[in-house]
C-alpha cells in the first residue's frame, strides 16, 4: 500500500513544516526574528571591527563578508542546538508511536535549513545592494549549502543521540563550539593569518572551506579557499564531512532502538 | 475455539516466539558523564524487571485478540513490542501486513496547530503521504464531525473534540493490524459507543485486531481470543469467558489480601462510650471478604462493645456511600422497626442486603448508634473499610437496574 521511503519523506516534511510554523507561532514580527538576530549581531561586529579594530578596512567587501560568515555561524550553531534537544523533546512521541527514529533530527535541522535559506535571501539582496557582481560561482552556492547541511546534520546527529543519555553534552558542545568559532575566519580573514601552515591547517576545518566557499561564490574574488590553499589536498575537508556525517549517522542509529525506554 | 485453532493454522498475521524483554533499572540515574566517569569504578547495580517472559503466541489474519493483566503484568510492553517501540531482548516476531504504528488516540497532535495542520502531521505520523491525507481530508473532518472548526486551534477543542478528530483520523489511516491500548479509557459514553461500533465494524471487515485493556466486558464483548498476563507471563490463554473468569478471581485475590492488611491497622481501642462500635465485616456466603460481584448477597456484620449495661435498647444504623462519597443508600434499626436487645448479648448486628445492585466502584458504610429517641449519640464510625464491587456488565450509571426491553 505504501512505499517506506515515501512515507519517511513525507515525515520529514510535515514534522519540518510544523516545526517552522511552530517556531514563530504567537509572536508579532514572526520570521523576522530569525532575520534580526544574526543582522543585529551584524551591525555590532561591524561596527567594532570597523572603528575600533580597523580591520574592515584589510578584508574587501568586509560587510557582505561579515554578514555571510555571521549567517552561516547562527544556522550551525541553531541547528546543533535544537537538533541535540529534538529527540528527548519528542519524548512522548517517541514513547508511543513508532516511527524511524532518524526522521526527527533530519526534519529538525531543515526547519533551521529553511530559515539558513532565507536567510541567504537577505544576504544576496546585500551583494545586490553593494554593487557586488554576481558571478558563475554562485552557481556553487547550491552545493556549498547542501554540504553545510550535511555537515551539520552528521554532528546533530551524535549529539542528539548522546544528549539522552548524557546531558552533559550540552555545555560541553557549547565550550567547543565556541572554540570552532574562533577558530574558523568568520570575523577575520585568513589573509591576516601570517603563518602558511597555520592556515593550512585552519583550511582543513570543514566550516572554513564551506564558509570560504560560500563566501567565493557571492563575492567572486579576493576570497582565500581550502582548493587555494590545500591544492590537491582540498578534498581532505571535504572527505571530514563525509566521514562527520556517516559517524553521526552510525551512532544515532545503533542507539535509536533503545531510545523509546530511554528518553 | 476450534474455529480460531483452525484459522491460526493457516495463515497468522502476527506470529511472536519466546518473546522477552528485561529493563535494567539502574538504582542511581547516570545522566551526567560525570556520574558515568565515576560510576565506571563502580560495580553498576541495577534492578532487573523482567517485562514479559517468553511469550509466543500467533494471531489469525481477521482475529481480534485482547490482552488483559493487571498493571505491570507487561501488556504495554508486549504491545509496544510488536509496534516496534521497544525491541526484545530474546524472541521473534513476525508480521505479515501494515501494522497500525500508535497505541494510543491522538498522539502526535500539537496543541498550537490547526485541525487542518494536525490532520496533516497526524496523518503523516500513522503513515499516509501528503497525497493521502489530501484524498481523505474531507472524509476524515466529516466524521469527526468538525466540519466547521478545521481552521481552529487544537488547544481550543474541547477534549471530546479532539478525541473524535483523533479517532477518526486513526480510521482513515487504515492499517491492515491495529494494535490498541486503552482506547476506551478516554473519551464520554458517547464516544465510547462510537468507538464499539467502530469495533464491530472492524469485526466485519475480518481486520486484525489487538487490544490491551483493563476492561473485562469489552474484551468479553468483542474479542475472538483473550491472553492473560501476569508478572510478565502468559497465564492463559484462549476462550474470553474462562480467561476474564480466572482474571477477576485473580484481582478478588488480591483485593482481599490489601483489605486484611488494611482491616490489621485498624484495630480499634476501647473508650468509655455506651456502646461502641467495633470491627465491621462484609460477608458473603457466611465468608468474610471485601470483594463482591453485582447480584452477590452482602451482608454487613458490625461488632459492637457494650459499657453500659444499663441499656436496653438502641438505635443502629449504617449507610452505604461509594468511594466519592455519594450517598447511596441509608437505614436503621427504628426505621425498620428492629428490636435491637439481642445484638447487646450477641455483641454484634448484622444488615443482609440481598443481590447488592452496585456497579464497578468501591464502597463503604458510615455506622451510627445511638440511643432509642436519638437524643444521644453513642458511637459513629465516619468510615467503616471499603469493599469492592466488580461488573461483568457494560451499562453504565451508579447502579445495576433491573430491566427488559420489549
Amino acid at each position: 500500500m505504501l512505499d517506506r521511503s515515501n512515507y519517511n519523506l513525507s515525515l520529514i516534511r510535515e514534522l519540518a513544516i510544523t516545526g517552522f510554523k511552530l517556531k514563530f507561532k504567537g509572536s508579532f514580527f514572526g520570521y523576522l526574528w530569525s532575520l534580526m538576530r544574526p543582522l543585529f549581531l551584524f551591525i555590532i561586529l561591524y561596527l567594532v571591527f570597523t572603528f575600533v579594530f580597523k580591520l574592515g578596512k584589510a578584508i574587501p567587501n568586509y560587510p557582505v563578508y561579515l554578514l555571510i560568515g555571521v549567517t552561516l555561524w547562527g544556522f550551525f550553531v541553531e541547528a546543533t542546538a535544537v537538533v541535540m534537544s529534538s529527540i528527548v523533546a519528542s519524548g512522548d512521541l517517541i514513547r508511543k508511536i513508532y516511527f524511524p527514529r532518524i526522521v526527527i533530527p533530519v526534519a529538525m535541522g531543515l526547519t533551521s535549513f529553511i530559515t539558513l535559506l532565507l536567510n541567504m535571501v537577505v544576504v544576496f539582496g546585500f551583494v545586490l545592494f553593494s554593487r557586488i557582481p554576481i558571478g558563475p560561482s554562485i552557481l556553487l552556492l547550491p552545493l556549498y549549502l547542501v554540504e553545510f547541511y550535511v555537515f551539520t546534520l552528521g554532528i546533530a546527529l551524535f549529539l542528539s543521540a548522546v544528549y539522552v543519555r548524557f546531558r552533559d553534552i550540552g555545555p560541553i558542545w557549547e565550550i567547543v563550539s565556541q572554540a570552532l568559532f574562533y577558530g574558523t575566519p568568520i570575523l577575520y580573514s585568513l589573509a591576516l593569518v601570517n603563518h602558511v601552515w597555520l592556515v593550512r591547517l585552519m583550511m582543513i576545518n570543514p566550516l572554513a572551506q564551506m564558509i570560504q566557499g560560500i563566501r567565493l561564490s557571492f563575492l567572486g574574488t579576493g576570497v582565500v579557499t581550502s582548493a587555494s590553499v590545500l591544492g590537491y589536498f582540498a578534498f581532505i575537508p571535504v572527505a571530514l564531512v563525509i566521514v562527520t556525517f556517516l559517524i553521526g549517522y552510525t551512532v544515532f542509529q545503533s542507539m535509536a532502538k533503545k531510545f523509546a525506554e530511554e528518553v | 475455539m476450534g474455529n480460531n485453532q483452525q484459522k491460526c493454522a493457516t495463515a497468522p498475521a502476527i506470529r511472536v516466539a519466546n518473546l522477552s524483554k528485561t529493563f535494567r533499572i539502574p538504582h542511581e540515574k547516570n545522566s551526567t558523564l560525570k556520574g558515568a566517569a565515576l560510576s565506571i569504578f563502580k560495580k553498576k547495580q541495577f534492578t532487573k524487571f523482567k517485562a514479559t517472559q517468553d511469550i509466543s503466541f500467533d494471531v489469525a489474519k481477521g482475529e481480534f485478540l485482547g490482552i488483559i493483566g493487571r498493571n505491570g503484568s507487561g501488556k504495554s510492553t508486549l504491545l509496544k513490542m510488536l509496534a516496534g517501540i521497544y525491541v526484545p531482548d530474546k524472541g521473534k516476531i513476525e508480521i505479515d501486513g501494515r501494522v497500525s504504528p500508535f497505541l494510543e488516540l491522538g498522539v502526535g497532535f500539537n496543541p498550537e496547530l490547526t485541525a487542518r495542520e494536525n490532520i496533516y502531521l497526524g496523518g503523516a505520523l500513522l503513515g499516509l503521504t501528503h497525497k493521502d491525507v489530501e484524498e481523505k481530508f474531507d472524509g476524515i473532518l466529516k466524521f469527526a464531525e468538525l466540519e466547521e472548526f478545521v481552521d481552529m486551534r487544537f488547544k481550543n477543542f474541547s477534549s471530546g473534540m479532539q478525541v473524535r478528530l483523533a479517532f477518526s483520523l486513526s480510521i482513515f489511516a487504515h492499517a491492515e493490524i491495529l494494535l490498541m491500548d486503552e482506547v476506551l479509557a478516554v473519551g464520554d459514553s458517547n464516544f465510547q459507543s462510537k468507538c464499539l461500533q467502530e469495533f464491530n465494524r472492524y469485526k466485519r471487515e475480518h481486520r486484525t485486531v489487538v487490544l490491551v485493556s483493563h476492561d473485562i466486558g469489552t474484551v468479553q464483548r468483542y474479542c475472538d481470543r483473550v491472553m492473560l498476563l501476569e508478572k510478565g507471563e502468559m497465564l492463559q490463554v484462549g476462550d474470553p469467558k474462562s480467561v476474564c473468569d480466572t482474571y477477576v478471581k485473580l484481582n478478588m485475590d488480591e483485593w482481599q489480601k490489601r483489605m486484611d492488611d488494611f482491616t490489621e491497622s485498624l484495630e480499634l481501642a476501647d473508650t468509655v462510650e455506651p456502646i461502641k462500635v467495633g470491627r465491621v465485616e462484609f460477608i458473603k456466603k457466611g465468608e468474610s471478604t471485601s470483594a463482591f460481584l453485582t447480584g452477590d448477597d452482602l451482608v454487613l456484620r458490625v461488632y459492637i462493645t457494650v459499657n453500659d449495661k444499663a441499656i436496653k435498647k438502641f438505635n443502629c444504623g449504617a449507610s452505604l456511600f461509594s468511594d466519592e462519597d455519594i450517598y447511596i443508600y441509608g437505614t436503621n434499626s427504628v426505621l425498620d422497626q428492629v428490636d435491637t436487645t439481642s445484638y447487646l448479648k450477641k455483641g454484634y448486628f448484622e444488615i443482609s442486603f440481598k443481590n447488592i445492585p452496585l456497579k464497578n466502584n468501591n464502597y463503604y458504610f458510615k455506622i451510627g448508634i445511638s440511643s432509642e429517641d436519638d437524643s444521644k449519640i453513642y458511637d459513629f464510625l465516619d468510615m467503616s473499610e471499603v469493599f469492592r464491587v466488580n461488573s461483568n456488565s457494560q451499562t453504565q450509571g451508579i447502579i445495576e437496574m433491573e430491566h427488559s426491553w420489549n
